[in-house]
C-alpha cells in the first residue's frame, strides 16, 4: 500500500481527531481570556482581600506543569467532590491553566501603562469602568497582544496532553493510526506539520495586530 | 472676596510620619484667579490633588459650591464617596497636569471629546463641535487630528488646557503646566491661561513662573511645609515678604 491511500483511509479519523484538538483549544481559550482578564484587573487594581487569593492560585497554578493539573483535576477531583468526565476535566485544567497566565499578563499590561493615564481619565471626570475601558485598556491592549497570542500557541500546544486522558484529539488519533498502520514516521511528521501550521497563522495575525497598533507611543 | 467656588478649612494629610498639609485653609472666589507659590515639597501640588477627589485628605473639610468633596455630605463618621459620586465631583473641576497626560491613543480632538461624550453624555457631533471650538481657541484647530506623540511638548499642553475646559467646570486646576516644557515654549502656553483669565474663568494655579504669577493672581499664598504661610495681593506678598521664608524662597527663585 503506498502512503498516499493509507492516508486517505486515516484522513477522516484524523480530521475529528483535529477538530477536538481546536475544540479543546478554543473553549480553553476562551474561558481563559474572560477569567484572566477579570483576575489580571483585580491583580492591578482590587483590594488586598481580593489580590491576596488570586494571587495565591496564580503562583501556584503556573508553577505546576499542565500534565500535572490535568491529572490533578481528573483524578483527584472527584475526592473532592468534583466529578467530571475526562472531557471537561481536560478543558477546565487547561484553562485554568492558561487563565493564571492570561492573568499575569493582563497585570503586566495595566501596570505598564503610566499611572498619570489613569489620573487624567478621573480628573475628566470618568468613572473607573469607564477609565479602564476608554484609557487604560486600548493602550494595555498593545503590550497584552503579544504575549498573549504566545500563550495561546502554548495552549494549542498543551492540548496534546488531553490524550493521555484518552480522549481522541489530533495527538491520540495520530498514534491510533500509527498503531494501525505501522507507519510511523510520515504521521508524526504530518501531527507535528499541522500543530505548527495552526500556530504559525496565529503568530502571523499576532505580528499583523501588534503592527495595526504601533501607533500608539506614550 | 465674591462667594467662593472652593472653600478649604483646616485641610490636613499625613503620608506616614510626614505632614504634607498641616491646617490648610484658602478659597477661591467666583471669578478669581489665585496662585500658590512656595518650594518643592510644600504641599501645593497635593492640595490641588485634595480638591480634585485625586487624594484624600485626613481632616478639615474641602468644599466645591458647598459640596464636601472628599466624604458624605451629613455624616459624622467622615464615609469616602462613592466611585460615581468621586466622578461628578472631579467633573467639576478641571485639572491639567505638570506633564501633560494626554491619552496617546486618541487625537488632539479625540482627547477633548473624551470626557463630553461619557461625562457630559453629549452626542458625537455636539461633542467634536464643542471640542473643536476649544481647539480653536487655543490656537490647534489645524492639529486636531494629530496624535499627541506628533505635537510639541507646547501643544500637548494646551490640549491639555483644551480637554479642562471643554468640561465647562467651575474652576480649573493648574498643576505647575510649563514646567515639564523647553523656555521657548512656555509663553504660548501662558498666554492661552491669560486669556481664560481675561474671561472669567476661575484658576487655582501652582506655578514658578513669579512674572506670570503677579500679573495674572488676584491673590497669591506662600506655603512652605504644608502650610499657608503668608496670603494677599500679588504686589505684596511678592514684593513685601512678612516672613524669612518667603524672602529666601523669592531670592532663590529670583
Amino acid at each position: 500500500m503506498n502512503f498516499a491511500h493509507v492516508l486517505f483511509e486515516a484522513a477522516p479519523s484524523l480530521w475529528r481527531g483535529l477538530e477536538v484538538t481546536v475544540e479543546v483549544s478554543a473553549v480553553s481559550v476562551s474561558f481563559a481570556l474572560v477569567a484572566g482578564l477579570l483576575f489580571g484587573t483585580a491583580l492591578a487594581y482590587g483590594p488586598i482581600l481580593l489580590r491576596l487569593p488570586i494571587r495565591a492560585v496564580v503562583d501556584v497554578v503556573r508553577g505546576i506543569p499542565v500534565l500535572v493539573l490535568i491529572f490533578f483535576v481528573y483524578y483527584v477531583g472527584p475526592a473532592a467532590g468534583l466529578e467530571l468526565g475526562s472531557f471537561s476535566a481536560a478543558i477546565l485544567a487547561l484553562s485554568l491553566f492558561s487563565a493564571c497566565q492570561v492573568a499575569e499578563i493582563t497585570r503586566g499590561a495595566i501596570i505598564s501603562v503610566h499611572h498619570g493615564q489613569m489620573e487624567a481619565a478621573r480628573a475628566v471626570g470618568l468613572t473607573f469602568r469607564q477609565c479602564l475601558v476608554s484609557v487604560i485598556f486600548p493602550q494595555a491592549l498593545r503590550r497584552f497582544l503579544p504575549p498573549w497570542i504566545n500563550s495561546v500557541t502554548d495552549t494549542v500546544k498543551g492540548s496534546a496532553l488531553v490524550s493521555l486522558l484518552g480522549i481522541v484529539d489530533l495527538m491520540l488519533a495520530i498514534q491510533q493510526v500509527i498503531g494501525r498502520t505501522y507507519r510511523p514516521m510520515p504521521f508524526y511528521v504530518l501531527g507535528a506539520l499541522i500543530y505548527l501550521c495552526i500556530n504559525y497563522a496565529l503568530s502571523s495575525a499576532s505580528r499583523r495586530l501588534e503592527a495595526h497598533f504601533a501607533y500608539v507611543r506614550d | 472676596m465674591t462667594e467662593p467656588i472652593v472653600r478649604m478649612a483646616e485641610v490636613g494629610k499625613s503620608f506616614g510620619a510626614t505632614r504634607v498639609l498641616d491646617n490648610v485653609d484658602l478659597s477661591v472666589g467666583r471669578g478669581e484667579v489665585v496662585t500658590i507659590i512656595g518650594p518643592s515639597g510644600s504641599g501645593k501640588t497635593t492640595l490641588l490633588r485634595c480638591i480634585n477627589a485625586l487624594e484624600t485628605y485626613d481632616s478639615g473639610s474641602i468644599r466645591i459650591d458647598g459640596v464636601e468633596v472628599g466624604f458624605r455630605d451629613g455624616d459624622s463618621r467622615r464615609r469616602p464617596r462613592r466611585d460615581r459620586e468621586l466622578a461628578q465631583i472631579r467633573a467639576a473641576t478641571g485639572m491639567v497636569f505638570q506633564l501633560f497626560y494626554l491619552f496617546p491613543h486618541l487625537t488632539a480632538v479625540e482627547n477633548v471629546m473624551l470626557g463630553l461624550r461619557k461625562v457630559r453624555r453629549m452626542g458625537r457631533a455636539e461633542a467634536r463641535e464643542r471640542a473643536m471650538r476649544w481647539l480653536e481657541r487655543v490656537g490647534l484647530a489645524d492639529r486636531a487630528g494629530n496624535l499627541p506623540s506628533q505635537l510639541s511638548g507646547g501643544q500637548q499642553q494646551r490640549v491639555g488646557i483644551a480637554r479642562a475646559v471643554a468640561m465647562e467646570p467651575k474652576m480649573l486646576l493648574l498643576d505647575e503646566i510649563t514646567s515639564a516644557l523647553d523656555p521657548e515654549l512656555v509663553g504660548e502656553v501662558l498666554a492661552v491661561v491669560r486669556s481664560l483669565a481675561a474671561d472669567g474663568m476661575t484658576m487655582l494655579v501652582v506655578t514658578h513662573e513669579m512674572a506670570f504669577a503677579r500679573e495674572v493672581s488676584d491673590r497669591v499664598a506662600f506655603m512652605d511645609g504644608g502650610r499657608v504661610i503668608q496670603e494677599g495681593d500679588p504686589e505684596s506678598v511678592l514684593r513685601r515678604p512678612a516672613s524669612e521664608r518667603l524672602r529666601a524662597f523669592l531670592s532663590r527663585i529670583g
